[in-house]
């Protein structure tokens, strides 16, 4: 007779926790590449190609850093909205929100401007945009109990078809064929790059910056503090003295404002218009939600964790175009990925005993 | 049963226990909480596994894995906080629990069964009611229902008069005695001795995981009874030394409040705490402790009367208020208002105190102040963790009380509010509690204690009161002869003189 | 004018089918106390499952009965992680979703702008169809839709009259008190989840050869995440969720008759998750308890001792 047991885990070090995300994506790679197989794709190629493609050439590298931007920044403000327990699923409509009002900001005002006044300006707007579109869904659950992963979701879309709307009607660029989307910005507020690449620095740099203040913030002030009592145990924090719904709705105007900073960099940065929402964001809203969970809520290691994704991103990109996959084979894997990274946890928090008893 | 032990984490719930029951008869199970009875109990119905002894119906070796074989072998519990569903009905709740439940229309075609059965003990029930809708008694009826529908001839009740209103209790005892002329076996696990002596036939009494004595209640009294459940001739043996009490801190003054359930949970209570004293109030679990507790300290509204610290009424201000006010709380659920377990123990040192100026400063925690504070609370009360970064969930339950206590104290409070401080502590955490209360009491603290331990409060305390039911039985000086009666006061009776 | 609101009404019905087969499939899945957000991407499997089988075997029937396999076989992940290991649920449904529509997208790759030339004939019900006006619209249909009814129909009856459904309902109200009653309640959650599972791959069996007759990435277009918000609409109630479904298949259609009206397209698509949100927002108000709600949904249920 096989006996097992679970007891609670006492002792979880920063190495074991380091080492069971380690395992977790190995075995998730493994399942991933029997995935393939059975789909008839050769798994060492497919996921060879994926690395290759990301990190194993100049190129690939430089297009990872450009996707890792959203990501970093996304994911960086995931890390606290997920520490309050607040399931933030609405940062792809976030991130539009933000790249609405960051072009309006930069079409309105930047032929008279120079850079730099109207590039902070078209960041601020694009904060007060995502924020604007995070504290809703707060609003929502603390006064009315919705649910916020359906309400982030619902906002998700109406902000999708919103953005559709400007822009194959009152933002119709004037010099636009064709596809539909807003004129260009002006010169002022487009953002430089970095030579050869597609990296935009400034808003990179502010990914950069913003994980390790909200680093800062999580680990290291009052609010941080409060954050982090609340999402553990509420009636503690009550206990505490803590006010839950001002703590709830900072919260989500960083997380929203985060993901408008995304926005902002994916309009000024690369495409420079205002275009379909399938073109301004691929996703990143979702992927990000796995960046938060692998970089295990701590901003900082968002980085690390973005920039990963984001080579899966890139990955996901060569591999459609070598093996003709469809873009969405890139859903499996970081599908694949955060189930074994859940089912990781469980072995962190648990002992398992295997005995043979008779 | 024989030779049944059980152990959690390392301590005995149950050590070499024997029971014997026979048909037509109640038993009694006494004992005070955390004495092991309702673990027994959940051995036999099968809910846990016991890690030595047997079980044994008409002298056959058993073994129970799980409550569908217990129901099989006839037996029945009726628990302690009900095993029914609020939101449903009452025959959809006996539907889940019978054990012939029909698949298709359970409902209609258990209808039929339950009324004639009914009839039987004449229970008047509304089948189609909720169980919300549903007092106390009537629900219990339920569950005793139940029990019998699906032929339970051993029928076990846990604390079955803990939620009862006197009626309803005299409703029960009159159910029981129809069972008993039926043949039935009944345990009855209480921790009040009039019932004990009312109702049962015979009585074992448990102390501490084991089995300090066996009785027929014809043959015995509530006094001797009370001895064997406390465990001691009650003997005075304080080497406290004596002081002089202090100014007033904390006024209670005919306080009321009510509990979760909507019934009235404190009825009444009035008392004085001074400095340099300590107040301790015994009584088992649940007979008012935890609301009082948690209206002085904040956690909960009172309906009426006041709390004055320091003359200002305190009564219905937030938690963050009282605390400012000087009260300090080590709280009866440590895991649920304590501490935030995932969180490091550095952050929880600071938990009800990281908005002073000594953490804080504008936006940004002091974490070097506040890690010296977690290390010295570490060091002076002697808190086993390998270092602060540990997540507080992983200690274990004495070193996570350690820990509040030593945060609660540290700010050198007015007044501590302790409630079961010692609750599920090895000896050694518990001495090095009470020995930190006296100290604090020394040093010109209040201290308010709430305690079922009584060797702990005989300790401890200047002054004890004794609460049932939501009332105080008496306030007694620590050296007061009456003292010795304190099993009694537990148990409901009032001492002589006292309002 | 007749030949208008008759359609109109029909393909309201259509258009309701995969609402009602995954709402109720994710009603019972609920009221065991799982939270499955992951019904999209089972919907998106069974699509393409469907449409597969069906193109390569002719037999529509065959590739229903494979897309609820498949449904099953992918929701056994989520009912792992979260009844046996416990996981948060509402990231496990995330991790569900992307996987689904990630085998989807990545099976459907060859088949896409294949046209499905199966005929799937309406069901006409005789004497009854005859009646003018609703005749037409309920008594003649597709075989989805007749399906969809009957398995809320049937769900109701499952979850009201039977003993099955009062322990599934027992266990998502209180698994402790259930299961101290003699009820396994892992199985019964287990299975919730897979019959859940199975719904939404026979919502999107229908999407693909019945409604659409072809695959395109993308096709269940979020009405996984309607059918959530349709889950509280009903109030965990299957027969409530036919009227919800209908409700919800008549803004999507509405979609298209409005649009000759000027209205902007985009605006009409949005209808659907502003009805969700304003929805959601009515019963607050009516009834902020919402003490129709599984008591420990999502809550994780730690068996044993102490």
């Amino acid at each position: 007779m096989i006996k097992i047991t679970t007891t609670d885990r006492y002792n979880i070090t920063p190495f074991r926790s380091l080492m069971t995300n380690v395992f977790s994506l190995a075995a998730g790679l493994f399942v991933i590449s029997i995935i393939f197989l059975i789909a008839g794709v050769n798994p060492l190629f497919a996921i060879s190609e994926i690395f290759s493609g990301s990190f194993g050439s100049a190129y690939g590298f430089k297009e990872t850093l450009t996707k890792a931007i959203p990501l970093i920044l996304i994911g960086a403000g995931l890390t606290l909205a997920f520490r309050a327990k607040f399931w933030n699923i609405g940062a792809e409509g976030q991130l539009l929100m933000g790249a609405i009002f960051s072009t309006w900001t930069g079409l309105t005002f930047g032929d008279a401007l120079p850079s730099y006044i109207i590039v902070p300006m078209i960041f601020m707007a694009g904060f007060i945009g995502g924020a604007f579109w995070g504290i809703i869904p707060a609003i929502l659950k603390i006064k009315y109990s919705i649910n916020e992963v359906i309400s982030t979701l619902m906002l998700n879309y109406i902000c999708a078809e919103f953005l559709t709307m400007l822009i194959v009607g009152p933002w119709k660029g004037k010099a636009r064929f064709g596809f539909p989307g807003t004129d260009n910005l002006p010169e002022s507020a487009i953002l430089g790059v970095i030579p050869g690449s597609r990296i935009h620095y400034a808003t990179l740099i502010l990914a950069i910056v913003c994980a390790i203040v909200l680093c800062v913030v999580i680990y290291k002030t009052r609010f941080g503090y409060e954050t982090r009592v609340v999402g553990e145990n509420p009636d503690a924090g009550k206990y505490a003295g803590i006010d839950f719904l001002k703590t709830s709705l900072i919260i989500m105007a960083i997380s929203g404002g985060l993901a408008g900073f995304a926005g902002v960099g994916e309009i000024a940065g690369i495409h420079h218009y205002l275009g379909y929402p399938a073109s301004v964001s691929s996703g990143y809203g979702f992927t990000a939600i796995i960046v938060a969970w692998l970089a295990k809520l701590n901003p900082l290691y968002a980085i690390v964790s973005g920039i990963f994704f984001a080579g899966i991103l890139v990955g996901g990109d060569a591999i459609q175009i070598s093996l003709g996959l469809p873009a969405a084979t890139v859903e499996i894997v970081n599908g694949t990925l955060l189930f074994f990274l859940i089912m990781g946890d469980y072995f962190l928090n648990n002992k398992i005993s295997i005995r043979l008893s008779n | 049963m024989k030779d049944i032990s059980k152990s959690f984490h390392g301590i005995h719930a149950n050590k070499d226990i024997n029971l014997v029951v026979k048909s037509g008869e109640i038993l009694g199970l006494l004992g005070e909480n955390g004495a092991g009875k309702t673990t027994l109990m959940n051995i036999l119905y099968g809910l846990y596994q016991p890690d030595s002894g047997q079980i044994k119906i008409n002298n056959r070796p058993i073994s129970i894995k799980n409550p569908i074989e217990s129901i099989t072998h006839g037996i029945g519990m009726v628990h302690q906080h009900f095993m029914l569903i609020k939101n449903h009905s009452v025959i959809e709740n006996i539907a889940l629990g019978y054990k012939d439940t029909p698949f298709f229309f359970p409902k209609i075609q258990l209808k039929k069964k339950v009324e004639e059965f009914s009839k039987q003990f004449d229970f008047k029930i509304d089948l189609d009611q909720k169980i919300w809708q549903l007092s106390a008694g009537e629900q219990q009826r339920i569950e005793i229902i139940k029990a019998l529908l699906n032929g339970a001839d051993l029928l076990i009740l846990d604390e079955p008069t803990s939620v009862l209103t006197p009626l309803e209790i005299q409703e029960l005892i009159s159910i029981l005695r129809l069972m008993k002329a039926q043949g039935h076996m009944i345990i009855f696990i209480s921790h009040k001795l009039d019932e004990i002596m009312d109702i049962c036939d015979r009585v074992t009494v448990l102390q501490k995981g084991q089995i300090v004595g066996h009785a027929a209640t014809a043959e015995t009294d509530k006094k001797s009874l009370a001895r064997m459940m406390v465990g001691r001739d009650v003997v005075f043996n304080i080497d406290k030394e004596k002081l002089e009490k202090g100014k007033k801190i904390l006024s209670v003054t005919d306080i009321h409040i009510t509990g979760d359930k909507g019934m009235a949970a404190v009825k009444g209570v009035s008392f004085e705490l001074f400095e340099n004293q300590i107040f301790g109030i015994a009584g088992v679990s649940g007979n008012g402790q935890r609301e009082l507790a948690e209206a002085i300290t904040g956690i909960r509204k009172v309906d009426s009367g006041s709390i004055r610290i320091n003359g200002k009424d305190v009564a219905n201000k937030s938690p963050r208020q009282i605390y400012d006010y000087g009260v300090s709380h080590v709280p009866e659920e440590r895991m649920r208002f304590g501490i935030a377990p995932g969180l490091f123990l550095y952050d929880n040192a600071i938990l009800k105190q990281h908005h002073l100026e000594k953490f804080s400063k504008k936006y940004f925690i002091k974490y070097n102040q506040v890690k010296k504070h977690t290390n010295s609370i570490i060091n002076n009360f002697k808190v086993a963790t390998y270092s602060i970064d540990n997540q507080t969930r992983n200690l274990s339950g004495g070193n996570i009380q350690k820990l509040i206590l030593g945060r609660e104290i540290s700010e050198k409070p007015q007044l501590l509010v302790a409630s079961h401080p010692t609750y599920g502590l090895d000896v050694g955490a518990t001495e090095f509690l009470r020995q930190h209360l006296l100290e604090l009491r020394k040093q010109g603290s209040a201290v308010l204690l709430f305690s079922e331990d009584l060797e702990e409060i005989f300790e401890l305390c200047d002054r004890v009161a004794v609460i049932f039911d939501g009332q105080f039985m008496g306030i007694l000086e620590s050296d007061d002869e009456r003292l010795c009666d304190i099993g009694l006061m537990m148990a409901g009776s009032k001492i002589s003189g006292f309002h | 004018m007749e030949e208008i609101i008759i359609s109109t009404l029909q393909r309201t019905l259509v258009a309701a089918t995969p609402l009602l087969l995954a709402t109720t499939g994710e009603i019972i899945t609920e009221r065991s106390g799982i939270l499955n957000l992951g019904i999209e991407g089972v919907m998106a499997l069974g699509a393409v499952v469907a449409f597969i089988v069906t193109i390569t075997t002719g037999q529509p029937w065959l590739g229903v009965l494979a897309a609820i396999a498949a449904g099953m076989a992918i929701s056994i992940i989520h009912a792992f992680a979260s009844i046996t290991l416990q996981a948060n649920q509402v990231v496990s449904g995330l991790a569900l979703t992307m996987l689904g529509l990630g085998l989807s997208g990545m099976l459907g790759k060859p088949y896409v702008g294949k046209p499905l030339s199966i005929k799937m004939n309406d069901i006409v019900i005789p004497y009854l169809s005859d009646i003018p006006y609703v005749g037409k619209v309920l008594f003649i249909g597709g075989p989805f839709f007749y399906l969809a009814i009957i398995l809320a129909l049937a769900s109701w009856f499952l979850l009201e009259r039977t003993r099955l459904g009062i322990q599934i309902r027992s266990t998502g109200e209180n698994p402790r008190a259930t299961e101290t009653q003699g009820v396994n309640v892992f199985l019964i959650r287990y299975l919730s989840v897979l019959i859940g599972g199975g719904f939404s791959a026979l919502a999107g069996a229908h999407l693909s050869i019945s409604y659409s007759k072809s695959w395109i990435e993308g096709m269940t277009a979020g009405r996984g995440w309607i059918a959530i918000a349709l889950t509280i609409f009903a109030l965990w109630n299957p027969s409530r969720a036919i009227w919800a479904a209908f409700l919800f298949g008549g803004i999507f259609v509405a979609q298209y008759l409005m649009q000759p009206l000027g209205i902007s397209p985009n605006f009409l698509s949005m209808l659907p998750y502003i009805a969700t949100l304003l929805i959601l927002l009515l019963i607050s108000l009516k009834d902020p308890k919402k003490l129709n709600a599984p008591a420990m949904l999502a809550e994780p249920y730690k068996r044993g001792e102490r």
